[in-house]
């Protein structure tokens, strides 16, 4: 599904992922775990696409060199990406926002689009596996939800959009531990034989819902440990402290 | 910023989608301005001497005026000598009374345009009103109207058939002296739309006009009046296109609506000009004075507006509010992209007592495009009560555009209460990420945006008008990011 050899990628001459090589196959469930600064959502957006980074190395996805492609295309070749900070559009209405995000995705695999009928049924199925208000439809893409709202709206459009790598960006972040246990269960049941998906987190209280088949440390822009589900309660019992010889990477990002 | 990239830059040289000229008989007078020509307009018109003396007031007026410096636009010297001030089309029959009859050219221009009468009288029930340069050609659904007692039809037909009803409104609101451009329309306008709602009518449907500029270097002054009486309301749409010009196009025309007491008009446009090239020339230039009359108590006048055309927009649509209690709308996008100029706002005159205006004004600049809000609030000594809310938003599309803000504000009554909110903002970087991360592309993703930024004035327009504005904003945008 996903191979990542020797990912570098700077901003402003600061180099914040040094050598990243992670290897995920098709219905696999990794995690990706590091201290503040350590790389982890840098990962992400560099794999959704973002050009704010210089970048080098070599990401094959499902055969195609995912590096080469604009971040629309990524997006619609099934990469999706669970913001940490999901954007506020004003004036755009979520239905209508995903609604035109949906039929992109179906234009490319070739069905036909959805009218406006349709996707009201499908939006209003999807949304009970967040347990989402439908009030939420006609909002406008994130302006005044809070921030569980906000998550839980990433998990709802990453239902509809059903995307084969889905990488989720600190999305317990922010989130109590009933909506914690919402968006986990919602994420479980959109665990498929066919979908990987790549769990970003500070805490490994997450990966008590979403339980992964690897879990991976990241620190200074590398990952400097890998190991099954285990790892992750090793690390909630002794923290990071022992992975951080290394000063932490300039200016990166948690 | 990645909007500046090339792929999208390589879009502006899209041609305007209305640039063609249509082979229509022009029936002109001579270039330039003087007594003689406004004598011959009038007789053309077959006009009582009442307005051709009030025509030749205005114009003996007008050449007391300096053309206005104020605004921040900027264009070459307006040569008036150098303008035709009347061309009607020549129907190939005489006085065409059912859309049949309707010369075939104008009928084939409007299918281009996607407004075939036929269909929108078919279609849609909204009776179009037709002005094709300065002259209407075909009124639809007159007689539906006549039988609520509503007039609707040319300014020039209104002087005939209707001459004291046009006496009694005719300048009451924007007077023969009320500026340069309102002066030169008062003493050489050709024709327009004229509306009269009587006492307690609801005026059954839309009603709209689609403007068009035809004849090259016509300058064209429309004159459109509405008068709504006690309790009664008219909604009115002004839509227009306009083929492509190397040379630029005058436009100033005049809106005069009065509302009496109980009355509601609701008028909104959508202006779709030649903008002019990539490089800024050619393009309309659309100085217009559009005014309501709020003069009977509790009366409501709302004006809404898209403008995404035109080189240089250079209107103020105002609300006088005299009756008690009486309320002004003013809603407007306005877009300039390439080396589009608009400076354009509204003017709310609180008279009476416990009036209320609201101001919302969106604008979106692009390209070297170059947005000015001007606003004035006045409230008058005896306008006890009187409140506005005012908010001015603006949103920049690249490095090098702009948006100016200046808003007026008088106040002499000391229970009013005036307020004012601005902002301004870019497209961010992160707006467009999220957009493209979902599989949205850029050049969809900008319009979504843009258009979301002018929901709650695109919701003030009727549904159709709403979906057309839309669309436009998005064609308004392939052209101009970058």
């Amino acid at each position: 599904m996903l191979e990542i050899k020797n990912l570098h990628a700077s901003v402003e001459g600061r180099e914040i992922l040094r050598g990243i090589d992670l290897r995920i196959e098709a219905g696999e469930v990794h995690a990706i775990m590091g201290p503040n600064g350590s790389g982890k959502s840098t990962l992400a957006q560099v794999l959704a696409g973002h050009e704010t980074y210089q970048v080098s190395g070599q990401v094959r996805y499902q055969g195609r060199d995912l590096l080469a492609m604009p971040a629309e295309e990524r997006a619609v070749a099934g990469v999706f990406l669970a913001f940490q900070y999901p954007v506020e559009i004003p004036g755009v209405g979520n239905l209508y926002f995903l609604r035109t995000a949906l039929n992109a995705v179906r234009r490319q695999r070739g069905q036909e689009e959805l009218d406006a009928l349709d996707f009201l049924a499908l939006a209003k199925e999807r949304m009970k596996l967040v347990e989402m208000d439908p009030s939420f439809m006609n909002r406008s893409v994130n302006v005044d939800f809070s921030g569980g709202e906000k998550k839980r709206n990433e998990i709802f459009q990453m239902a509809i959009l059903e995307p084969s790598l889905a990488i989720l960006d600190e999305t317990d972040s922010g989130l109590d531990i009933d909506a914690l246990r919402t968006v986990a269960a919602g994420v479980n049941a959109l665990r498929r034989e066919d979908r990987a998906l790549l769990v970003i987190t500070h805490y490994q209280r997450l990966l008590d819902y979403i339980v992964p088949d690897r879990v991976h440390v990241m620190a200074n822009g590398r990952i400097v440990q890998s190991g099954g589900k285990e790892l992750a309660v090793e690390l909630e019992k002794h923290g990071y402290a022992g992975f951080e010889q290394d000063p932490p990477a300039p200016g990166a990002t948690p | 910023m990645s909007t500046d990239n090339a792929k999208i830059r390589e879009l502006s040289s899209r041609a305007y989608k209305y640039g063609f000229v249509s082979d229509l008989d022009s029936d002109a007078a001579p270039r330039g301005l003087n007594e003689d020509v406004i004598r011959l307009i009038s007789a053309k018109k077959n006009e009582p001497q009442w307005l051709l003396d009030w025509r030749l007031k205005a114009y003996r007026h007008w050449l007391t005026m300096r053309e206005p410096t104020w605004q921040n636009v900027h264009y070459a010297p307006i040569d008036y000598q150098d303008i035709i001030y009347y061309s009607a089309p020549k129907p190939k029959t005489p006085g065409p009374k059912s859309l049949d009859e309707v010369d075939p050219e104008l009928r084939a221009m409007f299918g281009k345009l996607g407004i075939s009468l036929a269909e929108q009288e078919r279609l849609s029930g909204v009776a179009v009103d037709a002005v094709v340069d300065s002259v209407s050609v075909a009124t639809t659904f007159k007689h539906k109207l006549a039988e609520v007692g509503v007039i609707f039809c040319s300014f020039s037909e209104a002087v005939q058939k209707h001459p004291d009803l046009v006496r009694q409104y005719l300048g009451s609101v924007v007077p023969y002296s009320d500026n340069f451009f309102a002066t030169l329309n008062s003493a050489v306008f050709s024709d327009g739309s004229f509306c009269y709602v009587p006492k307690g009518v609801r005026c059954p449907m839309e009603l709209s006009t689609y403007f068009r500029i035809n004849a090259a270097d016509t300058g064209q002054f429309e004159r459109t009046l509405i008068v709504a009486e006690e309790g009664a309301y008219v909604s009115y749409l002004e839509g227009c296109t306009a083929p492509m010009r190397d040379n630029n196009q005058l436009h100033a025309a005049v809106v005069e609506l009065v509302a009496l007491d109980n009355a509601q008009i609701k008028y909104a446009t959508v202006q779709n000009w030649y903008p002019g090239d990539a490089e800024g020339r050619g393009g309309i230039f659309n100085f217009v004075t559009k005014r309501g009359k709020c003069a009977g108590s509790h009366s409501k006048i709302s004006w809404t507006q898209v403008e995404t055309g035109s080189a240089i927009t250079w209107k103020y649509p105002g609300v006088i509010l005299q009756g008690d209690y009486s309320v002004g709308e003013f809603y407007s996008v306005a877009l300039t992209a390439n080396h589009q100029q608009a400076d354009t706002g509204t003017k709310m005159i609180h008279v009476g007592r416990h009036t209320r205006s609201t101001i919302l004004s969106k604008g979106i600049s692009a390209g070297h495009g170059q947005n000015t809000y001007r606003g004035l609030v006045k409230v008058q000594k005896a306008a006890i009560g009187a409140r506005n809310h005012t908010r001015c938003d603006s949103l920049l599309l690249g490095s090098q555009c702009g948006a100016h803000t200046f808003p007026y504000v008088e106040v002499k009554s000391p229970s009013a209460q005036v307020e004012h909110e601005a902002s301004t903002s870019k497209i961010s970087e992160e707006q467009l990420f999220y957009c493209r991360q979902r599989g949205i592309r850029e050049e969809d993703a900008i319009p979504m945006i843009v258009n979301g930024f002018c929901r709650e004035v695109l919701k003030e327009l009727p549904m159709e008008f709403a979906v057309e504005a839309q669309k436009l904003l998005g064609v308004s945008l392939e052209g101009c990011i970058g």
